[in-house]
């Protein structure tokens, strides 16, 4: 058992010294800022070339910069490259660099790290979860296929402060990808010398705004303000302590005490009676992400397009955001969510978005009926889900409104690793749950899920040869207009065939403390550390 | 004795090895791996992942190379959490575990244990009705219900205790921990002993005693407790065991960084290096405590041999 001397830093003994002295500092050093941050969880790791998860991406935001940032808002805005250009067929980008940027041991950002980041993500031995959000990069999918070299990625260092990105087709939602942090820079040396370990206190550098002191698995990770960041005289916050909570009540508990500055994820059923009693500390903003239910067409009934509009129609899904999930969600009648960039002003929707239930019922009952079926002529669905309360309690509210319609249900509730299986490989279901959550504020990032030849996402297996023409042709589109025309007739054929159902759109839920300043509810969710600062 | 240990615990090979073997083909037949998430992978993805971990080798060889990999105390690397390897994150995690459950055990065996000796003694007193009362309630209430009002109370209204969290050995963050994992501990402690007690104290050899006249408190602590703490002892063994691993229900909802949490994450995640460090651990932890409730037999009860 190998335990470097980091690690061995864990043991009773040396926490027990640990705690002391993190006493006897906090007394000594009042005068500092340390933002106490709760985190859904522990980050699966710190490289961020195998990061996929938001739990990461909030440390990551803060440990280092990229090209390009989200700003409080979660508007895109200059990093480490101070501007760019972008040639007129919209594929090659080139971005001049600061010359101020500078990694936590001094050294100076330079374009080349930026080469040596992206080819490692390609690079297949790295193993990168996530990899594919950077498939726009000219030879990108090759490379990370291992059918290419790493040196055929369309990335180049012009010189040390100029870095050109080559793309296969133009891709309005570049920048975006770029603040995703899988964009992020390694410092080369310290992967090269010390390869997977590169993460471990003692050995990371970073370029962002904060940098790393210490990581206890299960306990904490420790980030102080880095001097060398270019903008440090701007960053308020000295110290941030990110916890991983996973329970969500644990987080509420101890935001109540005074023990943690901001939560996210609360959980639902607490929603009503924190908005009592905590009042604007409780923040509940539009997310970019739908949940949805997967109807299989090769089961039976569901083939029929009627029959999967007829379930949709009769969805209560006002009732499902309200009750279920108590205000936390929207009601959904498109797969975009609202408030997405590079879109129409007015995407497509459900018809029947604004009628009222009651007539909606009757409407579904009579196309059931067309189609065959009825109380008298029943169907039995199988809904498939991923155990959690709130999915359980949404599918049986759906049961129910669907029973009218002649529609039996049984369900088979797996815990979240055999459920995504299962609706990868056998798609052994009628009725599916799943969800996504947007990556970048594109269209494109939801309507992908629906490409034919999309295995791994699309569970309602649509296969529309003129959804697939309009989506190829969306993507070398330059004009962001036109652009988003094509995407929103994709969309509404998506919606004519309904191949998956759109129930509800997500909002980030949190418990901000008053002692936080800065704090922008956006659709990202994304909170920099650096735009925020504590009050006394 | 120590020539009985030694074979004990040679014996306690095999089943280790049994234990090991069944875990890991049973993790392997749940469906799903460590790499299924709510955002499915790309299969090229997916397939450099599979390498990157050996999964895409047969599982035979998987087998032979964890268990080879085992034998020199490499648990190896962990398939969700990427920057460390399963001994590292049960090395930093087990001393904190192993901390609560000590604490909570030595808890349980002296509140449990004095509440039995007064409630036997008193039998069908007001206080022995009061002792089962509290003891009934302690195992009844599950401590995922104990835990967030201890928090709630103590750490939310009242504020004079931390709702959560773990700076080193601090007493403040142990102390409601601690509290929860022995409540169920004292409530069982406490009735075995009184009823061990109320049966010692109506045996022939404490009856003995009394005839002989000798005094009151040395019946009750020598003669009668001696016989009464077998019972205690054997339900320590796998008890401690369990307590020293860790409780997931405690270490979450009072964020404590052990490794209780490890054995439902592990789980649900797939993770199965992390699953089967867990496996191996609670195994060893059995083997050991039932080997010292054996011996503390032999060292307690005259008529127990081992030769």
């Amino acid at each position: 058992m190998a335990m470097s001397h980091r690690r061995m830093m864990f043991g009773t003994r040396a926490s027990a010294l640990a705690g002391a002295l993190l006493l006897a500092w906090s007394a000594g050093a009042a005068a500092q800022t340390t933002y106490v941050r709760g985190n859904d969880g522990d980050p699966e790791t710190l490289d961020q070339h195998k990061t996929s998860t938001v739990v990461e991406a909030r440390i990551l935001r803060d440990l280092y910069e990229g090209l390009v940032i989200d700003d409080a808002s979660a508007k895109v805005t200059p990093g480490v490259a101070e501007s760019w250009t972008v040639s007129d067929d919209g594929t090659v980008y080139t971005f001049t660099l600061r010359e101020d940027a500078q990694w936590s041991n001094g050294e100076p950002v330079t374009a080349d790290d930026f080469v040596y980041s992206l080819r490692r993500i390609m690079t297949p031995a790295t193993g990168a979860k996530y990899a594919n959000i950077l498939y726009p990069i000219l030879n990108a999918e090759a490379v990370n296929t291992g059918e290419t070299a790493p040196e055929e990625l369309g990335v180049k260092a012009v010189d040390d402060k100029t870095l050109e990105i080559t793309l296969a087709s133009p891709t309005p939602y570049l920048l975006e990808l770029l603040t995703h942090q899988t964009a992020l820079p390694v410092y080369p040396p310290a992967v090269e010398e010390f390869g997977a370990d590169f993460v471990s206190p003692e050995h990371i550098v970073t370029n962002g705004p904060f940098r790393l002191v210490s990581f206890a698995p299960n306990d904490r990770l420790v980030a102080e303000k880095s001097e060398t960041f270019h903008d440090a005289d701007s960053v308020k916050i000295d110290r941030v302590v990110f916890l991983p909570i996973e329970d969500r009540a644990t987080c509420v508990r101890r935001f109540e005490a005074g023990e943690v500055h901001s939560c996210h994820d609360l959980p639902s059923e607490q929603i009503a009676s924190l908005r009592e009693r905590l009042g604007d500390q409780l923040h509940i903003a539009p997310y970019l992400g739908t949940y949805y239910y997967a109807l299989n067409p090769t089961r039976g009934a569901l083939g029929d397009v009627n029959v999967r509009q007829a379930l949709s129609m009769a969805i209560d899904r006002d009732f499902l955001a309200e009750e279920i999930f108590s205000g936390t969600m929207l009601p959904a009648y498109a797969l975009v969510p609202p408030g997405i960039s590079n879109y129409v002003e007015d995407g497509p929707q459900l018809p029947y978005a604004n009628t009222s239930m009651l007539d909606r019922e009757d409407e579904a009952i009579a196309m059931m009926t067309e189609a065959g079926y009825g109380p008298d002529n029943p169907i039995t669905l199988e809904l498939a889900y991923n155990n959690s309360e709130n999915h359980r309690n949404a599918a049986t509210a759906i049961a129910d409104m669907w029973a009218p319609l002649g529609v039996n249900v049984t369900f088979n509730a797996r815990d979240l690793p055999a459920h995504y299986a299962m609706l990868r490989d056998e798609k052994n279901f009628d009725v599916a749950r799943a969800g996504w959550i947007g990556d970048y504020s594109d269209p494109q990032n939801f309507l992908f899920l629906n490409i034919s030849d999309n295995d791994g996402f699309n569970y309602g297996q649509y296969d529309n040869p003129e959804y697939d023409a309009l989506m190829d042709e969306a993507a070398s589109e330059g004009d962001l207009d036109k652009r988003a025309t094509l995407l929103a007739e994709a969309e509404a054929l998506f919606l004519r065939d309904l191949p998956q159902v759109p129930l509800l759109f997500y909002s980030s839920t949190s418990l901000v403390s008053p002692k936080v300043e800065g704090w922008v509810d956006n659709v990202r969710h994304v909170h920099p550390t650096r735009f925020l600062s504590l009050s006394e | 004795m120590l020539r009985y240990a030694v074979r004990r615990l040679l014996g306690a090979i095999p089943t280790l090895f049994v234990i090991i073997t069944l875990a890991f083909f049973l993790m392997r037949v749940a469906p799903g791996g460590p790499f299924d998430q709510e955002r499915t992978l790309e299969p090229t993805v997916m397939a450099n992942l599979n390498k990157a971990f050996h999964l895409d080798r047969p599982l035979y060889e998987q087998y032979a190379v964890y268990l080879g990999n085992l034998l020199r105390g490499d648990l190896g690397p962990s398939f969700v959490y990427r920057d460390f390897s399963v001994g590292e994150l049960l090395g930093a995690g087990l001393p904190i575990s192993m901390l609560l459950g000590a604490c909570a055990l030595l808890l349980a065996l002296l509140v449990g244990g004095t509440l039995g000796i007064i409630a036997a003694l008193k039998q069908n007193s007001t206080v022995d009705y009061l002792v089962i009362a509290v003891a009934t309630f302690g195992i009844t209430v599950p401590n995922f219900v104990v835990a967030p009002v201890l928090s709630l109370v103590f750490g939310v209204w009242l504020g004079i205790l931390p709702a959560g969290g773990w700076e080193g050995a601090h007493p403040a963050y142990m102390l409601l921990p601690v509290i929860t994992l022995a409540l169920p501990q004292i409530a069982i402690v406490a009735r075995l002993i009184r009823g061990a007690m109320l049966e010692a104290l109506r045996s022939d050899h404490v009856r003995t005693a009394r005839a002989y006249g000798l005094p009151a408190r040395l019946v009750v602590i020598v003669h009668s407790l001696r016989g009464a703490a077998l019972p205690v002892i054997s339900y320590l063994g796998p008890a401690a065991a369990a307590l020293l691993t860790g409780s997931v229900v405690v270490e979450t909802i009072f964020g404590i960084p052990g490794i209780g949490r490890y054995f439902v994450q592990g789980a649900l995640n797939r993770d199965y290096t992390l699953v089967m460090g867990t496996v191996v651990i609670v195994a060893v932890f059995v083997v050991l405590f039932n080997l010292a409730v054996d011996l503390l037999y032999a060292a307690i009860d005259p008529r127990v041999r081992y030769d």
